[in-house]
Order: C-alpha cells, then sequence, then structure tokens
C-alpha cells in the first residue's frame, strides 16, 4: 500500500505534493499514451499469428470443399498443374520434403555435433573465439547462394563427373541435401555446444578424477548431459529444413516423386509452393487453393517441431543449481 | 603413507600400458577427428567462394552495377535490384525496429505478470520458426491483395510494391529483432534501474534515459543481423510476385520493384553459361553486404562487450 503514492496521506506545501503526485509511476498522460503504444507493440505479434492462421485455414477450407479429405491423405499422387488430370495426394510432397530431411541430417548430423564437441570439449578458448563466429557467418548466406551451389558446382561439378550423367539427374535430391547440411550445420554445433559448455565443471573434473579420458568425458558424461539441449538443436535444424525453399526449388526439381533416393528428382512442399507462386496463379482456382492447403500442412509440421523442442528443453532440462 | 609410496617394489611408471593406453591413444586421436569435422563446413564454402570469385570476378565491373537487366547476358546488370534492396531494406528497418524495440520494452519493463504476458512471449518464440515462404503467402493475401470483409476495405490492396514487400519482410524479422533486443535488455543491471527510479523518475524516463542507452549496442547487433537476413529473403518476396523485369529506377515505395537475391534466382535458373557468371558476379555482390552487415554487428558487440 505504502508503495503507491496516490494512497500515501500527503502533508504539506500544495505545490511540493502536486510534483510528488506527478513523478509517481504512469500519471502523466503522456505516458499513458506512450503505454498503449507499447502495448499495442506488444499486441501485433499475435496479430499476426492470427492473420497466418486466419489466412492459411480460409482457403485451405475452399480446397477441401473441392478436394475431399480422403484424397487428401489417401491419394499417392500429386499433380496439380495439369488441368483434366488433377490428383492431389499429399504424401509425394511430404516424401519430398523427408528425403531432403533424411540426407541432410545424415550429413549434418556426425559434422554439426562433432564441430560442437570440438569447440565445446577440446578447442584452446582462442581457437573457439575464431571458430565460432566464422560459422556463425556461415549461418547468415543468403539461401539462394547455397542454392546457385547447389545446382552448378554439386550437381555439375561434383555428383555428375563421379557417378556418371546417367546416374544423376541434373536436379535431384543429393544436391540439395548436401546445401541445406552447409545451411544447418552452424545451427547443430551453435547451439549444442552453448548446450556442452553450460554442462558445470564439476561432472568433468568428477569424470576425470575417476581416470576416464578426454574423449570418454566428452561422449560419455557432457554429451548426455547435455542432450536435451542437442535435441532441441536438431529438431530446430530439421524446421529449418522443412521451411527452406530455395535450395530445394532449385535444385531438387519439381517432379513429384514417392521415394526417399537420393539421386532421384523430386519436389518438397516449399518447392511446390514456390512453383505455384511463380505461375501467378489466379485467385479462386484450384492451383490457387492447393498452395493454401499445402502451407497449411507444411506449418503445421514446422510449428509441432517447435512445440517439440521447447517441450523438450523445459521438460528435461538439467538443473544444475 | 607418503613413506609406504616410496617403499614400493615395482618403479612406478608414468606411461600407461594395456587398455589404458589404447584409451589414451583413442582420445588424443579423436580430438583430430573432431577438428577435421569441424573444418569440413568452412573448407567446403571455402572452396565454393573461390570458385564464385573465379566466376564472376571477370563479369563484376561498372557496366554490370549500373545496367539494368537484359535479354543479353552482356548487358545485363544489377542495377534496379540494387535499387530494389537498398528500398526495400530502408522501408524494412523503419517498420520493423521501432515495433521491434517497443514490444521488448513492452515485455521486459512494463508487462504485467500474467496469462497476456505469458502468451505473446510464447508466440514470438513460435512466429521465429514459420518458415519464410509461409510470411510471403501472408504478404500475398493480406498486403498484396487487401482485405475486405463486407464490404470495408480492413487493409488496402498494395499490389507487389516496395511497401507490401517490406511489410512482409518486417513481420518476417519481427520476432528474432524482438528475441535479441529483449536479451539486450536483460543485459541492463538492475541496480542502474533502481537507482534511476530512487532518484524520483518516472518507470518511462528510467527505460529512455537509462535502460534503452545501456542495451543499444545489444539491440543494434542484433537488429543488423536480422536485417541481413532480410537482405537475402528471396522465397517470400517471390511468393508475394516480386519477380518482374524491372528496368527503370525505384523512386517511391509504391513502385514494382526486384532485388539482388531475386535477380540471382532469375539467371541461376537460365541454362545459358553466361548468365550462370552473371549470377555468380550478383552472389559476390549480396555476399559483400551481408558480410559488411555481419562484420559491423560483431564490431559492435566486441566495442560494447561489458567488462
Amino acid at each position: 500500500m505504502a508503495a503507491d503514492p496516490s494512497n500515501v496521506r500527503l502533508q504539506g506545501d500544495p505545490a511540493v505534493l502536486q510534483r510528488q503526485m506527478q513523478s509517481g509511476p504512469l500519471k502523466r498522460p503522456g505516458e499513458l499514451s506512450v503505454m498503449a503504444l507499447l502495448w499495442i507493440c506488444g499486441a501485433i505479434s499475435l496479430i499476426t499469428t492470427v492473420l497466418i492462421v486466419v489466412t492459411l485455414f480460409e482457403e485451405t477450407y475452399h480446397f477441401f470443399q473441392e478436394v475431399p479429405l480422403q484424397d487428401f491423405f489417401f491419394e499417392t499422387e500429386w499433380q496439380a498443374l495439369i488441368p483434366g488430370t488433377e490428383s492431389f495426394g499429399i504424401w509425394e510432397l511430404v516424401a519430398g520434403t523427408a528425403n531432403v530431411v533424411l540426407w541432410s541430417m545424415v550429413i549434418a548430423l556426425p559434422l554439426g555435433l562433432a564441430a560442437a564437441i570440438y569447440l565445446s570439449e577440446y578447442a584452446h578458448p582462442r581457437t573457439r573465439s575464431i571458430l565460432k563466429p566464422i560459422l556463425e557467418v556461415l549461418a547468415g548466406v543468403p539461401t539462394v547462394v547455397y542454392a546457385f551451389f547447389a545446382l552448378t558446382v554439386i550437381t555439375e561439378q561434383v555428383l555428375r563427373p563421379l557417378l556418371g550423367d546417367d546416374n544423376v539427374p541434373i536436379f535431384n535430391s543429393l544436391s540439395a541435401s548436401i546445401m541445406m547440411a552447409m545451411m544447418i550445420l552452424p545451427t547443430i554445433a551453435s547451439v549444442s555446444e552453448d548446450a556442452m559448455a553450460s554442462v558445470p565443471r564439476e561432472l568433468r573434473e568428477g569424470a576425470y578424477g575417476l581416470g576416464a579420458t578426454r574423449l570418454e568425458v566428452a561422449l560419455k558424461v557432457v554429451f548426455p548431459a547435455a542432450l536435451s539441449g542437442i535435441v532441441a538443436a536438431v529438431l530446430l535444424a530439421i524446421a529449418r529444413v522443412i521451411g527452406e525453399t530455395m535450395i530445394v526449388a532449385l535444385a531438387a526439381g519439381s517432379t513429384p516423386n514417392l521415394t526417399l533416393n537420393p539421386l532421384a528428382s523430386i519436389q518438397t512442399m516449399t518447392g511446390y509452393m514456390l512453383q505455384v507462386g511463380l505461375g501467378d496463379a489466379a485467385r479462386g482456382t484450384i492451383n490457387y487453393t492447393s498452395l493454401f492447403a499445402v502451407a497449411s500442412t507444411l506449418f503445421l509440421f514446422t510449428f509441432a517441431l517447435n512445440v517439440f523442442a521447447t517441450y523438450i528443453v523445459n521438460r528435461f532440462r538439467e538443473a544444475y543449481d | 603413507m607418503p613413506l609406504a609410496v616410496q617403499s614400493a617394489s615395482e618403479p612406478i611408471s608414468l606411461h600407461a600400458k594395456g587398455s589404458v593406453a589404447r584409451r589414451q591413444a583413442l582420445s588424443r586421436l579423436s580430438r583430430y577427428v573432431f577438428l577435421l569435422a569441424t573444418v569440413v563446413g568452412i573448407a567446403v564454402l571455402a572452396i565454393l567462394a573461390v570458385d564464385t570469385l573465379r566466376t564472376g570476378l571477370p563479369v563484376l565491373d561498372w557496366q554490370f552495377i549500373s545496367s539494368y537487366p537484359s535479354r543479353s547476358a552482356e548487358n545485363a546488370g544489377l542495377r534496379s535490384s540494387l535499387f530494389g534492396t537498398i528500398w526495400v531494406m530502408g522501408t524494412t528497418i523503419a517498420l520493423a525496429i521501432p515495433v521491434a524495440i517497443g514490444t521488448a520494452i513492452f515485455l521486459e519493463e512494463f508487462a504485467p505478470k500474467g496469462r497476456f504476458t505469458a502468451l505473446v512471449r510464447l508466440n514470438i518464440a513460435n512466429l521465429a520458426g514459420v518458415p519464410s515462404i509461409i510470411y510471403g503467402i501472408l504478404g500475398l493475401t493480406i498486403f498484396v491483395r487487401g482485405i475486405e470483409f463486407g464490404g470495408v476495405t480492413l487493409f488496402p490492396a498494395l499490389g507487389t510494391t516496395i511497401l507490401a514487400g517490406s511489410l512482409t519482410l518486417a513481420l518476417m524479422i519481427l520476432p528474432m529483432t524482438v528475441i535479441a533486443s529483449v536479451e539486450a535488455i536483460r543485459q541492463v543491471p538492475p541496480s542502474i534501474r533502481d537507482g534511476s527510479l530512487a532518484l524520483g523518475a518516472t518507470r518511462l524516463q528510467t527505460v529512455r534515459h537509462h535502460t534503452l542507452p545501456g542495451a543499444l549496442p545489444g539491440i543494434m547487433t542484433g537488429t543488423i543481423l536480422a536485417i541481413s537476413r532480410a537482405a537475402g529473403e528471396t522465397a517470400a518476396l517471390i511468393m508475394i510476385g516480386a519477380f518482374a523485369f524491372i528496368a527503370f529506377d525505384n523512386k517511391s515505395v509504391n513502385d514494382d520493384f526486384t532485388t539482388v537475391p531475386i535477380q540471382i534466382y532469375n539467371w541461376t535458373t537460365r541454362p545459358q553459361e553466361a548468365f550462370r557468371e552473371n549470377a555468380a558476379a550478383g552472389i559476390i555482390v549480396l555476399m559483400a553486404m551481408v558480410i559488411g552487415l555481419n562484420l559491423i554487428a560483431v564490431l559492435i558487440r566486441e566495442r560494447f562487450r561489458r567488462k
């Protein structure tokens, strides 16, 4: 009660009283309007989410008025752009995305985790202070640049000469997956390294005291102790791969394909969305609404991954204080 | 006890034998395996960078910078896309930064601890994970085509203009800018706030004269990184329809536009080798901008690092 100036019984000079009243928290009309502005700022992010959900699901609803739900989930072919032969089975696009996720993770996971272990457990502080910013700059490379590399270097100068032109189509999942792995490597390494660095020193010293080698401390003590943070890092990386558009649109092809073969030409959910976006589909057509149906599917996938990552971090966080 | 050790009959050797030696050797070897893995990513990108420089540098001259796009690769240049990128960046900054800082101040300094605040926090964390192409769809349906509800225009249709693109990118970078600003504001010691409040400043005066100046380096670092992400964004802008052939200098936010990454995408999709060289030259320009922004961010962070 005493902390609130308006409730304090004031005595003495009215001018002094007046000043005291005014200097109390948020008693000026100007300040109240600034507060209102700040509140609106906070609300804008909520409005954004509402708008995303409403716009996605409104057109998705129109899509499902024309295409029955069971076709979307049980047809095995996605053929949207040729009139007369339309077929909207989402699984070919989901498989395309899964294909890229699988192979980019096969490459990025061992490299990223090894980099995290090196930076956290082996590197001299000075080496670490050089390598970590470089990795972070890599995270800032625009994805259209990776897309260019995937198509012009990985496919044309590495994969095709190595495996033969007959075996490697010009647009293939592997080239996109390789560049995708390079793109998420810094995320996995940096976030996992943060998790490992926050494992308390006592745990390591205890293990060293019992005669463990550096490798054993890293793999059997630090890695398990930081596991929740590492899993979260991997989930966030997967969410980024699922949502990445330019690399798969330029390098992976535009043929929906129900396969996990890395040397196949495929199409991901984001790849299809960009294709429709480039074609400038007219509002109200089935092409236009199918864009939103795919976008809703994509949104639900990434949303679930993000929520799951947050849950893992909160639920399995090892608190050492 | 020390006596007992000295009188041990076997000589003490510091060199391990048997399984211990094997474990130690494995551990020593592991250092180089892990180092190798760390360097792989950097090495791959170094190779790609060299390759790009070799392909792109011969094309990169003033004529390339100052020419409009063209059907012939030799005459094509970056002029309109550079104008577009600068316009879009400027407008995005003007739109996103005030809102981001306002949101961060609201969350850290004024928001009552309750459901609404918790919801806003959780929501921002989730928005940061929404793919950019979804923001593109949002921009297309709302900013480009407008919202009408029952004959009333809730938001005017802007068309594929710089303003529509900037609004889209501003929403896209808002979450990461807010998160960076919140972190920066948290780094300001509570003692500074308490001192200011104890001397009779209002909460807003405290924010304006003490909290914000203290948090500014952190806010700027986060903001610049977000801007560099917006500068390289392609998918969201293609979704709102920004891949037209632009052969004029942008003069206002109501102009059609193209940007450097969109131009790179365009050139990469052409089969002719000469356009690939243009794409490589465009990448050199784009990377120079992005790395430049990143360097500025790192310099600010180092310069103001709290001792």
